[in-house]
């Protein structure tokens, strides 16, 4: 399992498109991943679930990887926030 | 055949087939099963079907409407992969033996429930979209056809029981011939819309969902309020008739776009359009406008998950103000509150909405957002004829404190550097009684009044415009709607000052006669209003009108008014 920390940038936080673009990046991988914020956990292939965390700018996320293709989905994963200016 | 009788909302007549924009029978009773496979292949169809669907829309609304509101159905449709949803659908099939469409309902009100339980506003509305995909498998899960506006491929008049902002903006202006719709009048939303869009719309029809149905061949009047309903071949040939002098009538005005407006004694008016967005603008330009008498900058804010930045903004303005060439253009500055809301500014419910936060209160207390909107603006000066306005004034302090954070905000940018425009009037929306009977003084301290009709109507008459009930007390001819407006045109001119009106009222055939004879200098209307109101200026005589106006000021109903103006 890999896991790595980011610190939300997007000034929206993460919710309508933010969400969609990650939840989207996610989907394409076997791997289970999950997010991690404020204490609770969710399935990241999960709109409703990424949603539901309500994350704003400044939050601490922790995003974690399970599974044959681990390391290249949280290396996607960070591209995304990274391009799209979410996280870092 | 039978008809409706509405209320006119557009002009214009429109003859075409029924699209039904309504909700269909979604209900289902719960069911047990033997085979849960079998019922999760089913369930797994109709997830298919919907995704097939939402894809086709995205795509629509990616070309049609921009990248901004076509991720909307791309969350849609994440939402109908989602583990999380259907994961506990397959397992309460498969333990509770239940079918399909009770298991998908029961697990979908569940997220439901707990996105309307956030606090933020924003995630609430969130609530509505898993409501939406959960509707389209459901019609799928039941064989029944869902509304889909924006895969309309042939002329059509849409039915509804009202339309949204959002319902509107799905459609496409190519194939959507006339609306009518069960509730609604003349100043409500898609009346609104039907007539910038300039297609003709009847409103308030109380059953048009009830009775008619999908193909249905239809004639909206919307010059007298009536939906036909499968009419004979003779009325038909009739409206045709009606349609083709119509459009005789309409070359017959095409003629006066490049005209000025001058009454039959050689008074000059000007003759104004209200607008919402930088698209209407070829409507203007089309339709002959002399100037933007309100630029609605709500549309600005409406639709959207945050607030519009100062770029997007000043590009908007800047759009506006080149394409009319050095043309004045009113712009208002944000009027939000009462009817229309933003989520994501998280305001509180309000019992009385149309007397409360709302316009300029609500942006003398956000600063910053008003500071951007007014930045966004005097950087657009200099590419045009700004005026600026603020809605709902109500007192003179409310004016001096809006006037004073515009002067900051210019002074800040010309230390700057900025380019800000030398000369930009500002003056006020009046559409509270109290600052029409005060005019005296606000004309003192600016430069022109707008007066906003559809607002002053219903606060100087007490009644409700969106109340149906109520409705017999909207009132424009009413001798003391007409008062004020004398009291605030007097006002005006008393101080060397202007005043424009830019309420529905300002392009309403039965009211330019008085309003000509009150002395009204501009008048903002709907862009398709204009050329019928300025052929009828042409035959007015101001000097005559004023006797009139004189008159109906000295009479005691609205009825008296109308007679006298009809017997002209």
């Amino acid at each position: 399992m890999v896991e790595k920390q980011f610190t939300v940038t997007a000034d929206t936080g993460i919710h309508a498109r933010p969400a969609t673009l990650l939840v989207q990046a996610a989907s394409k991988f076997n791997a289970d991943i999950q997010l991690e914020y404020k204490g609770k956990t969710v399935n990241l292939k999960s709109i409703m679930g990424v949603m539901s965390l309500g994350i704003s700018q400044g939050g601490e996320i922790k995003i974690s990887a399970d599974g044959n293709d681990e390391q290249e989905a949280i290396a996607s994963l960070e591209e995304t926030l990274n391009k799209e200016g979410l996280a870092e | 055949m039978s008809f409706l009788n509405g209320i006119a909302a557009s002009s214009g007549i429109a003859i075409a087939k029924a699209y039904r924009l309504v909700e269909p029978d979604l209900s289902f009773e719960k069911k047990t099963i033997k085979d849960s496979m079998e019922e999760i292949a089913r369930l797994h169809t109709a997830l298919a079907a919907s995704k097939s669907e939402l894809e086709v829309i995205r795509d629509n609304a990616l070309k049609k409407l921009g990248e901004d509101k076509a991720a909307i159905f791309d969350a849609h449709l994440l939402v109908l992969s989602d583990p999380e949803l259907i994961h506990p659908i397959e397992n309460t099939m498969k333990n509770e033996l239940v079918n399909a469409e009770y298991a998908l309902k029961e697990t979908a009100d569940m997220f439901v429930k707990m996105f309307e339980q956030m606090e933020n506003e924003y995630m609430k509305e969130r609530a509505a979209d898993i409501r939406d995909v959960t509707k389209r498998v459901l019609s799928h899960l039941l064989g029944v056809q869902m509304a889909n506006p924006s895969l309309i491929a042939e002329e059509v008049i849409i039915i509804a029981e009202d339309l949204t902002p959002s319902d509107t903006a799905q459609l496409n202006r190519q194939f959507v011939k006339g609306f009518a719709t069960d509730i609604g009048g003349r100043t409500s939303h898609s009346a609104i819309m039907a007539r910038s869009l300039e297609i003709p719309a009847v409103v308030g029809t109380k059953d048009s969902t009830e009775v008619i149905q999908n193909g249905d061949l239809l004639i909206v009047d919307g010059v007298r309020g009536l939906v036909h309903i499968n009419p004979t071949p003779e009325v038909v040939a009739k409206y045709e008739e009606e349609l083709n002098s119509h459009e005789i009538q309409k070359l017959e005005w095409a003629k006066l776009v490049n005209e000025k407006t001058f009454t039959a004694d050689q008074f000059f008016v000007e003759l104004a359009a209200n607008i919402g967005t930088p698209d209407d603008l070829e409507g203007v330009i089309n339709n002959g406008g002399e100037g933007i008498g309100l630029y609605r900058t709500e549309f600005l804010y409406m639709g959207r998950s945050q607030l519009p930045t100062e770029e997007e903004q000043f590009e908007s303005y800047k759009t506006v103000l080149e394409g009319m060439s050095g043309k004045p253009v009113i712009v208002r500055t944000l009027d939000i509150g009462g009817d229309k809301k933003l989520p994501y500014l998280s305001l509180p419910e309000e019992l009385n909405p149309f007397l409360g936060f709302r316009a300029i209160r609500l942006c003398l207390e956000q600063q910053d957002m008003f500071r951007t909107q007014l930045r966004a603006l005097l950087r657009a000066s200099s590419y045009g004829n700004l005026k600026i306005m603020f809605p709902m004034i109500a007192t003179l302090d409310e004016f001096r404190q809006a006037k004073s954070i515009l002067e900051d905000e210019k002074q800040k940018l010309v230390s700057k550097g900025e380019k800000v425009g030398e000369k930009i009037e500002v003056g006020i929306m009046v559409e509270i009684p109290s600052t029409a009977v005060l005019a005296d003084q606000f004309a003192k301290e600016v430069d022109f009044f707008s007066i906003g009709t559809n607002d002053l109507i219903q606060y100087t008459m007490a009644a409700d415009r969106m109340n149906e009930r109520v409705s017999y007390l909207y009132q424009p001819y009413n001798p003391a709607i007409l008062r004020l407006i004398k009291m605030v045109i007097d006002a005006a001119h008393k101080e060397g000052k202007w005043a424009g009106m830019c309420g529905e009222m300002a392009g309403d055939e039965i009211a330019i006669p008085l309003l000509l004879g009150l002395g009204l200098d501009e008048f903002s209307m709907s862009a398709t209003s204009i050329l019928k109101a300025r052929s009828q200026l042409r035959t007015l005589n101001k000097k005559e009108m004023e006797k009139l106006a004189a008159e109906a000021l000295k009479m005691g109903t609205a009825e008296e008014v109308v007679h006298a103006v009809k017997k002209i």
